[in-house]
């Protein structure tokens, strides 16, 4: 039961920056209500201290301090010496000849992020494609099987990635349950070289990130009105185009949410690249664990690990507006 | 064609006679349930597939001689593993118990609360480490932690708990945020009204209320934290093997069937918390 | 300032409101639910804040129990200044419209609340609790769980739970609003009963304005923020001074006149049918001004054409009622009229539509509007 009238307050009125301090326009009331947010403003900042202290000391401060590294000089071993060195930040575009110092486009990493990026987008559509019908189909159930649905789609989210990439390991590999099945039905005499190639590595991406579509694309398709599409059908569309015209229009929102949860992950995927791709097939994030394991450049490790936060930010902001401008739309 | 209603509730004339076949349905599309189906099937798969072979009797883990436990029993005793396992509980133990703290104590302070300077910075603080990918959060925790120990000395699991802490409580503050948003403010203005002071009124009727968020929020952090692979495989230091640096170690050494147990083991695990988390934090029909 | 029964008011007034203003947000979206509002309500009293939705009457109840600051302005419980008091420190409990009672809790928990949250001992609570139970006819349900209880029963133990602690005054915001009919008028009864029992000053808000006569010792009408009227039932109703109060409360007819006599107080109008009446005018209103007249349907009689009357017309329409039968008249002057006749004597069939007829209308039934 809403109460009758929607009376309550927006936000209160500026208050002086010196407490206390005689605003001519504030009575008495006003001023001690204005006392009271003050404290009260005071009391949530402390209780969020905690929480703040944790993230911006040990996220944040980390990502400064690795900033600062991406412009000194690599070390023996490991760390840094710290000295002014822009090459890492060089390095992630264009690499220098021994010899003459010219500049030539750094093919080798241009292939990783290239390999990152598409992998990252094939991943994506190919889980909007599967993504797509699966959340239509369970937003159209009844309420019971709806339930149902979702909490099959969503636990193999929740359990262990690892333990589903070795899964899916133990069943792709050469001597794996797939290949042995194969051979043993005579359909091949050789294994099927199936785990790292490209498609390995995509199908782990998808396996492990598809309930990350799914569940937006759920959400949007749920609020559906299917009174349009009954209005799609009664003026002369078919299936496909009523799909088309009119339901993905409207679960715009939810293809861009899912889209994007998918992708960030997906872009900067470390572990299923190193399982399932080895060491060939390597994606932007084995690149940077490289850098700070065996290739023992920790400045450039440093450079890489910002671009690909930068991708990712440019990736957020991208969303950020969309669904901003939705809403004021 | 038509109904004819009786007006004393008797029965109607039968409705028009249908073309036999189906009828329309708005919300059908063609191929979507076998899609549907298909994502199940190939979700699950996998996963029953090393379910399945957990409980072959065989060395060679390929090969089905026939059905066995006795994997399961040998990694419940294989010493490496039950350490991995203590070492992962505990570390996910401390890391919830201070990320739900923290989540619920900044979920207070953000949540149905007018506008005020700053809550915009802390909850976009609350959410960094969600937006930031966990290869970057992890090179740079090491550097970070790197520096701390070489300036103080201090080693220990403290560093590995403390970056679980930093992903968990985002983890944590969601579902907490969620109950919280659920809930009618008027029930802290009825126990105000009824003389309970601001910490009485959270004491008696808003922390009572919020206790299944803030179980859900737990158990999600709990299990985050024991699945983490990128973060702990940077950050922890020697002997701080984590189950899954376990599986990880393992995988490069050589697959044996009792990894396969102690896989299906630990997907249980994930599972039984993962449904008492959706079962928790389930929203009540209003 | 005196009640229903005439008798003075003694001691300190339960609650003062002196120049209370508050205002919403700033700048030009400001939005402005209380303007110079005063309001005197004695110990004792049924006593109701009585408006359409918006006009600020739960914004004023609000001020009362401490949900809210006023702008400017002060709040006075018996005589102490309250404004800068929070809701529990003020000896006053609230029944919500939405009743908000604590899930978690029992009934028993729920009503002893308030005094547990005092620091009361357990046994006082409990003795509280049941006799509070007693007094709602709640008692087999004590230890149930809010959720299996109905509407009405809700209702009854949200008001056990502010009467518990025993305040100086009770507010209610629109607590019937969610009841059907009957349950309604049964609470009503059920209200006007323990507020007599327990002697504590009841303030009522509700827009539905025949609960607000049946009710009250006193109401206020509130329009946009200010109060326009504060009367008995029958002051109000019979003496509205402005249109909207007139218009708000029952049914009125609105007929323009023209002054032109005036001596002091009293003066004469001049009606659009010609005829003049004599009636007490306020200061502002000068000869040859208009005012505007406010006369309810029950008060005017319909009598032949032709004998004596003040105003003529023709029937146009005729709505049965049961209990009585309004007639729409079309005035011979212009404008329209509703007239509302009891049938004492039944159905009675005399007038058709399109009949001439007068209407006499005594000049008390005739009140003189404000502008």
């Amino acid at each position: 039961m809403a109460t009758e009238t929607a009376e309550t307050p927006p936000a209160p009125p500026p208050v002086s920056a010196v407490p206390g301090a005689p605003d001519g326009a504030m009575s008495g009331a006003s001023a001690a209500a204005a006392e009271i947010e003050r404290r009260a403003t005071l009391k949530r900042w402390l209780l969020s201290a905690p929480a703040l202290i944790v993230i911006i000391g040990c996220g944040m401060m980390p990502l400064l301090i690795i900033l600062a590294y991406s412009w000194t000089k690599p070390a023996e071993y490991a760390g840094v010496i710290w000295k002014f060195q822009p090459d890492a930040w060089v390095n992630v575009l264009f690499q220098e000849d021994i010899f003459s110092d010219a500049l030539s486009p750094n093919w080798a990493y241009y292939s990783i992020y290239l390999r990152s990026v598409l992998i990252a987008l094939q991943t994506t559509v190919l889980a909007l494609i599967v993504g797509f019908p699966t959340a239509y189909f369970i937003a159209t159930r009844e309420e019971r099987s709806r339930n149902a649905w979702l909490f099959l789609i969503t636990i193999p989210f929740w359990s262990n990635l690892l333990i589903r990439i070795y899964a899916i390991m133990m069943i792709i590999r050469d001597e794996g349950y797939l290949n042995h099945a194969l051979l043993a039905l005579g359909l091949i005499d050789q294994p099927v070289p199936i785990i790292f190639t490209n498609y390995a590595l995509s199908y782990g991406l998808i396996y492990a990130y598809l309930p990350l579509m799914v569940m937006p694309l759920y959400a949007s398709l749920e609020k559906l009105d299917f009174r349009l599409v009954e209005a799609g059908y009664d003026l002369y569309a078919s299936r496909w185009k009523v799909l088309w015209h009119v339901i993905v229009p409207l679960v715009k929102p939810g293809i861009v949410s899912g889209s994007i949860l998918v992708f960030i992950p997906a872009i900067g995927d470390y572990i299923i690249a190193q399982i399932l791709g080895g060491g060939n097939r390597m994606m932007l994030g084995n690149l940077i664990a490289q850098q700070f394991g065996t290739a023992r450049n920790w400045p450039q490790g440093s450079a890489l690990a910002l671009t690909l936060m930068a991708v990712v930010m440019v990736a957020l902001v991208v969303y950020a507006t969309k669904t901003q401008r939705r809403r004021a739309a | 064609m038509t109904a004819v209603a009786d007006s004393r509730g008797g029965r109607s004339v039968a409705a028009p006679s249908r073309p036999k076949g189906r009828t329309f349905n708005v919300k059908t599309m063609p191929g979507f349930a076998v899609m549907a189906w298909f994502c199940v099937v190939a979700l699950y798969t996998p996963i029953a597939v090393l379910v399945a072979y957990s409980f072959n009797d065989n060395n060679a883990a390929v090969i089905w001689t026939q059905f066995s436990i006795r994997w399961y029993g040998i990694a419940l005793h294989d010493d490496e593993i039950r350490d991995a396992a203590l070492l992962s509980l505990r570390v996910a133990f401390i890391a919830s118990l201070f990320a739900t703290t923290f989540a619920t104590m900044a979920a207070i302070a953000t949540t149905r609360v007018p506008n005020y300077r700053g809550l915009t910075f802390i909850y976009a603080v609350i959410n960094q480490p969600l937006m930031v990918p966990e290869i970057v959060t992890g090179i740079a925790t090491i550097v970070f932690f790197g520096l701390i120990r070489q300036a103080t000395g201090i080693y220990g699991i403290g560093y590995l708990i403390t970056a679980h802490v930093v992903f968990c409580i985002p983890f944590a503050y969601l579902p907490i945020r969620a109950r919280l948003e659920d809930m009618d403010r008027t029930y802290e203005t009825a126990a105000a009204d009824l003389y309970a002071t601001p910490w009485k009124a959270f004491r008696h009727v808003t922390f009572p209320l919020l206790v299944p968020g803030i179980l859900g929020g737990a158990m999600l952090a709990f299990l985050v934290s024991l699945d983490d692979v990128v973060i702990s495989v940077l950050v922890a230091g020697p002997g701080e093997t984590t189950l899954p640096l376990y599986v990880v170690s393992q995988i490069k050494r050589g697959i044996t069937p009792e990894l396969n147990a102690m896989a299906t083991m630990f997907l249980c695990a994930s599972v039984i918390l993962a449904t008492t988390f959706f079962l928790l934090t389930r929203r009540k029909a209003r | 300032m005196r009640f229903q029964d005439g008798a003075e008011l003694t001691g300190l007034p339960a609650v003062e409101a002196k120049n209370v203003t508050k205002t919403f947000g700033a700048g030009p979206d400001a939005v402005v639910a209380l303007d110079n509002v005063s309001v005197t309500i004695g110990q004792n009293e049924f006593f109701t804040l009585l408006g359409p939705s918006g006009c600020g009457k739960t914004t004023l109840l609000r001020l009362i129990a401490g949900f809210e600051m006023p702008t400017a302005g002060s709040i006075l419980l018996e005589g102490q200044e309250v404004a800068h008091l929070p809701p529990f420190k003020r000896p006053v409990n609230t029944v919500f419209q939405s009743y908000a009672l604590f899930p978690h809790l029992t009934v028993a928990q729920n009503i002893g609340f308030g005094l547990k949250m005092l620091g009361r001992r357990r046994a006082v609570v409990e003795e509280a609790v049941t006799q509070m139970l007693k007094l709602v006819r709640m008692e087999p349900m004590r230890n149930r769980k809010v959720h299996q209880l109905s509407g009405g029963q809700q209702q009854r133990v949200a008001l056990a739970r502010a009467l518990a602690p025993h305040p100086k005054v009770l507010l209610l915001d629109e607590p019937l609003s969610a009841l059907d009919l009957k349950l309604r008028k049964e609470m009503q009864i059920e209200l006007k009963r323990l507020q007599l029992e327990t002697g504590i000053t009841f303030i009522f808000v509700t827009h539905d304005q025949e609960e607000a006569l049946t009710m009250s010792d006193r109401i206020a009408v509130m329009s946009r923020g200010k109060i326009l009227q504060i009367g008995t039932a029958a002051e109000i109703y019979e003496h509205p001074v402005d249109r909207f109060v007139a218009d708000f409360i029952g049914e009125t007819n609105f007929i323009e006149a023209e002054v032109t006599q005036r001596i002091g107080n009293k003066g004469e109008i001049r009606l659009p049918s010609g005829i003049e009446v004599p009636r007490e005018l306020g200061h502002q209103v000068a000869v040859g001004g208009k005012v505007t007249l406010a006369i309810r349907p029950e008060r005017i009689d319909l009598v032949r054409p032709g004998a004596e009357c003040q105003l003529a017309g023709k029937v146009e329409n005729i709505v049965y009622f049961g209990t009585d039968t309004h007639f729409h008249i079309d005035l011979d002057c212009g404008g329209d009229v509703t007239v509302r006749v009891q049938n004492r004597r039944g159905h009675q069939d005399i007038l058709k539509t399109g009949d001439a007829v007068g209407l006499r209308i005594a000049p008390e039934a005739m009140q003189v509007l404000k502008d």
